[in-house]
Parts: structure tokens; sequence; C-alpha cells
């Protein structure tokens, strides 16, 4: 099977997001950045799946030449091959462009594939819109939030979580998949892959070896504001014994917060 | 023209969907333009009645034989062929698992853009502009659009529901013809959860648990505690979910669900900030810590220093008593 799997650069979970109001965007100074953690979660059921069935791993990433550092992690977990599909536009929370650049790479460069993997949402944008966007631009079927995954033939079944429920959807290949938590426990990188993954050149190809002009990756969404959340004060703080805590508790949520 | 997207699970409407209704209704008034509501599957009209009294003025119902169950890709089709016939200049849906799946694949077709998981929207020198948080709540971005129509998630549990009026509207149905390369990804079959419980991301109450419950059987304490509050689920941090003590479906957080319920109860959760961002715009936040240092207590409307197994026991009796009165 040929399966290709889409990763992103973003801030790590511990980051202090810190905002630069003149300019709209957020300080990237002094952040940590990592693999997307859902990204993680693809990566591991694409390489499950290779070596349950024989095939190739390609992993791509859109973004500037800084996201090498995440494809090579990848290939470190035991990807076969990487991408660099370089778009230097500054993070614009629009999954669009992205799912275009995506689209158009494997219509023109990468045409020969059977599933393609997504994290179910990427950390920052927060977005969960670049999986259906492509499957909607590429004409392919979906199933996102997956939980579970199998695959026969040309045909796969998977468990997608919703609400305090899941649903089991089947479909055809190609398709799309976007990756939940509890998929899979991803792997770490091994020592040899770390070295192999070294050794590795990655491909580069921009936004215009692909054809696209600016008019196409033009912005759908215009920031108008960004502001830090209200930050939370800290409220009442007891020490008395539990029976008296409790009753102290339950007066705050009647009398005060008036949610009971 | 508003159109709002309404998501029929099991021929049922959820609670979020009239919110979301609610809030088109609001911004169609301040626009000067008409509220219209779609709905997808067979035998809907008389849940279009419904939509009449939250003031939408035409319910669309699209129906095809195929269209029983949720495919993201024939659903797709079909709404496309709605929004070619009526151009509304704005569509909404709620952020809920169907609503996420399908707006972007929607706006994709029609070639525009995605607002994901607003949390407020109004409407600025006569444009739309949503608010929705973004690094899991870390920062709050605010979005116009530059295409149309505007497409926009909305979260459930954040936009009031109005009171119903008493108004009629027009039902239009629409003949569709879906090409059968669009029915790939069909929903089979319906897996429900543990013993059908409250999702977190729908409770008006969370009772969450994290590593100081000690153990998996320990979590029986915050099931009875949410059995005894209205509209109550049971949440968790990651460390209570990594160690199996329950379900991941039950995790809050950076990589678990954003929840912003009425009333958040913290026990044994010590506050981490992947823990914190999604559950930080909750409307209340009590936290019972045995550690006085411990960050959630800094964060928490009302905090108790104490040992939660001493706790829970005499909280439950108090609301036992009180909610019964
Ligand atoms: C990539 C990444 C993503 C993450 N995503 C999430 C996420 O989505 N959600 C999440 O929650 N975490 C997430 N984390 C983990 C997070 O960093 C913390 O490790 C986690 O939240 C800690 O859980 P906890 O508060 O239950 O445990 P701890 O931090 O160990 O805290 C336990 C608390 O219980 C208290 N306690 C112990 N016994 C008692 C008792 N008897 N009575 C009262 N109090 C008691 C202790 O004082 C302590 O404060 C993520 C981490 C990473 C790296
Ligand atoms: N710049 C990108 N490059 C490659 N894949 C991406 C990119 N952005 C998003 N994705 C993929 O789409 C998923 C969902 O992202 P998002 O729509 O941004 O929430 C991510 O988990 C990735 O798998």
């Amino acid at each position: 099977m040929n399966l290709f799997v889409f990763v992103k650069r973003v801030p790590d979970t511990e980051s202090k997001i810190k905002i630069d109001h003149e300019k709209r965007t957020i300080v990237e100074e002094g952040l940590n950045f990592v693999l997307s953690p859902y990204d993680e979660y693809a990566v591991e059921e694409a390489l499950r799946l290779r070596e349950a069935k024989g095939g190739r791993v390609v992993i791509f990433s859109v973004g500037a030449e800084t996201s090498k550092v995440i494809l090579k992690k990848c290939l470190a977990m035991g990807a076969d091959d990487a991408v660099l599909l370089k778009d230097e536009a500054p993070e614009s929370y629009d999954g669009l462009r992205t799912s275009k650049v995506i689209a158009k790479a494997l219509q023109t460069k990468f045409k020969d594939f059977d599933l393609l993997l997504f994290g179910r949402q990427s950390m920052g944008a927060d977005n969960a819109q670049v999986p259906s966007m492509t499957a909607e631009l590429l004409g392919l079927p979906q199933v996102n939030v997956v939980t579970k995954l199998e695959i026969e033939g040309n045909r796969g079944t998977a468990e997608r979580e919703i609400e305090g429920a899941s649903e089991k959807v089947s479909f055809s290949l190609p398709a799309v998949i976007s990756a939940q938590k509890g998929l899979n426990e991803p792997r770490y990188e091994t020592l040899k892959g770390i070295m192999a993954a070294k050794r590795k050149e990655i491909p580069v190809l921009t936004v215009e070896d692909l054809g696209l002009s600016a008019a196409d990756l033009a912005p759908q969404l215009k920031m108008t504001g960004l502001e830090s959340p209200p930050v939370r004060q800290a409220g009442t703080v007891i020490d008395d014994e539990p029976v008296i805590a409790a009753k102290k508790i339950v007066e705050f949520l009647r009398e005060k917060a008036k949610v009971i | 023209m508003i159109l709002v997207f309404i998501e029929v699970r099991d021929g049922q409407i959820k609670k979020y969907n009239l919110e979301i209704l609610s809030e088109g209704k609001r911004r169609a008034d301040e626009l000067g333009v008409n509220l219209e509501a779609v709905l997808i599957g067979p035998n809907l009209e008389g849940q279009a009645e419904d939509l009449f009294t939250y003031g939408a003025k035409k319910v669309h119902l699209l129906e095809h034989p195929q269209l029983s169950s949720y495919s993201p890709s024939a659903y797709t089709a079909a709404l496309l062929q709605l929004l070619e016939e009526v151009k509304p200049a704005v569509v909404l849906f709620p952020a809920s698992s169907m609503g996420k799946d399908l707006a972007p694949r929607v706006a994709a077709g029609a070639g525009v853009g995605v607002a994901s998981d607003c949390i407020r929207t109004s409407v600025e020198e006569g444009q739309l502009e949503v608010v929705r948080p973004i690094y899991a709540g870390k920062a709050l971005a605010a979005f116009r659009f530059n295409s149309s129509p505007a497409v926009a998630t909305l979260r459930p549990n954040v936009f009031p529901a109005m009171e119903p009026s008493d108004q009629k509207g027009e039902i239009s149905k629409k003949e569709l013809s879906i090409p059968e390369d669009r029915f790939g990804d069909r929903v089979d079959e319906y897996l429900k959860g543990e013993g059908a419980e409250l999702d977190v991301t729908e409770a008006d109450i969370i009772v969450s648990g994290g590593r100081g419950m000690k153990g998996p059987e320990n979590f029986a304490l915050l099931k009875e505690l949410a059995a005894i509050l209205p509209h109550a689920a049971v949440g968790a941090s990651r460390a209570a979910v990594d160690s199996e003590w329950i379900g991941h479906q039950h995790q809050v957080g950076q990589t678990g669900k954003t929840v912003s319920p009425n009333l958040y109860m913290a026990f044994g959760i010590s506050g981490a900030i992947q823990h914190v961002a999604g559950m930080s715009s909750s409307k209340v936040i009590v936290a019972v810590n045995k550690d006085s240092e411990a960050p959630i207590l800094k964060m928490a409307d009302f905090g108790v220093v104490g040992d939660l197994f001493q706790v829970i026991p005499p909280l439950k009796e108090e609301l036992k008593r009180l909610l019964s009165e």
C-alpha cells in the first residue's frame, strides 16, 4: 500500500502563548516546536499498516524549511520518505490554503496512493479542517476522528468518535483518515532510525513548483483581532474539616455561583 | 440570508442545534436578512415545524433514499446543491462531531474558508465577525471573511437558545441527484458509549478526576456525584486516562476535549497547563486538592485544601439533601 501521512510543526503544548499586538501574531521566539501530537498517531498507524500489508510510508508537511525537523522525526520513527511542500506564509488559521497545496501536490506529482492519513486536529490552529477539505478537493471518502481502523483489499472500516458514542463507517479506498487518540500507541524513534534519518535527503517542492499562484492561495479569513483570554483570578480557598468544607462548597454553588 | 445546518442523528435534534439557530437569528436580525435552516434525511417535516419557532422563515428538507445515514461525501454533495441554488451569505454549523466533519468539506467544495469552533459572533461594519479560541484557548482571535458564503462552526453550550415563539414558516423540499461515487463513506452502525453517558462537551456540569483519584474503582465516586447533579458528566485528566482508569473520551485538555460548562469540579487534578487549556473557559471552577500549592487552586473560584476521599462523601450528602428539597 502507498500510505501518505500529513504532519504539521506546532508549538508544544507546554507553551505559554504571547501575543505581538502590533503584528497581530503570536510571538514565535522562545517557543519549542514539535510534531503535532495527533499526527503521531497517524504516522504510527501508517507504519503498522505497512508492517501488516507491505508498501511505503511517505510523510508530507506544508511549511517552511524549519518543518524538516519534524519530517526527520517521522523518518526516525520508520517512514520510508519525506517531502517538504515549502510554503513560507505565516500561520493564517485557514485550512483551505494548506489543503490546496496538498491536493495540488498529489494531483500533479504523487498520484499513486491508497490512504491519506492526518491528525484529527493540529495543535494551535485547532482547525480540524485540512483532512475534510483535502478529501473534498480530491473527491475522496473521509473518516475523521478515527479510533479503530481496518483495511481489507480496497475497502476499509473505521470507528469514529462522536458525542458519547462512536459510529462505524465503511469506506472505499483511496480515502482520507484522521487519527484520534486511542487509535494506537506511537512508537519512539530508535537510535538506528535517527542515524538513518540524518542521512536521508528531504526533497523540497515550492508552491510555485506546484503551479499555484497567489490568487489560488488567497487568504479566506482576515484576522481582525487577537487577544489573550481573560485571566482567571484566584477565588476563595478554604482549609476546613471535610464536612464543613463540603457544606461550604454547596453554599458557594447555590448562593454565590448560582449554578445549582 | 443566513443558513443554519441542523444535525439530525437517530431522528433527534440535539439542543445545541437550537443554540446555533438562535445565534443565527440574532445575527440575521442585525443584518436585516432572513434565517433559514436545512435538514438532511427522510421524514423530517415534524422536526421542521420546531425550527420555525426558533426564527427560521424557511426550512429546506434535503431528501434522498440514500441519505438516511450520515455520509460526509453525500451530505456535502447535497448541501453544495442547495448553496448553489439559494446563495446564502452565511452558513453556520454546530461545532459538533458531525458539524466539524462536514463544514470544512462543504466550504472546500464552495471554494471558501471556515472559522472553526467559534464562541462569539457579531456584526461589525455590516459584516459578520466571529471570535474563536486558538492554541487551545491560550489566545482568542477575531476573524472576518474574504469570500462568500462565510462559513463557521459554533461551539455547543456557549450560545443561549432563545424562547421559542409561535411563528410558522415555509417548508421547501428539494429533489436531489447525488452521483453514486458520493457514497464512498457511510455510517453503517451507531455504537453506544458506556451506558449512553452524557458527553463532557454537552454537559452543564462536569465532575472531573485526576491522578489523585488513585485508581479506576474510585471513579465510581465521581459517577455517583454526576448522577446527583443535573445534566452532569464525568471528566478526567490525561494522567487518569493514561493510567486507564477511565476512557479517553472523558479526557479534558489540550489533547482531550475543550469544555465550557457552567460548573467544572476538579478532584485530585493539579492544573497542568494542558489540562487548564481545555477547561479554563468554564463559567465556575471548584477544586479539591490536598496540596495548597496546586496551580488549580490559584484559578478556581472556590478551592478546598483537603483529601477528596473525605470531602466527596459529605458533599454527596449535602447535594442530595439540597437537590431533593
Ligand atoms: C503533549 C501533551 C498533551 C497533554 N494533554 C493533556 C490533556 O489534554 N489533558 C490533561 O489533563 N493533561 C494533558 N497533559 C498532561 C499534563 O501535563 C499533566 O501531566 C496532567 O494534566 C496531570 O494530571 P493530574 O493533574 O491528574 O495529575 P498530577 O499532576 O499528578 O496531579 C495530581 C493532583 O492530585 C492531588 N491529590 C493527590 N491525592 C489527593 C487526594 N487524596 N485528595 C485531593 N487531592 C489529591 C495532588 O496534590 C496533585 O495536585 C498533556 C501533556 C503533554 C506532554
Ligand atoms: N501545514 C500542514 N502540513 C501538513 N499537514 C497538515 C498541515 N496542517 C494540517 N495538516 C494535517 O491536517 C490535520 C488537521 O489539521 P488542522 O485542520 O489544521 O486542524 C493535521 O493533524 C495534519 O495531519
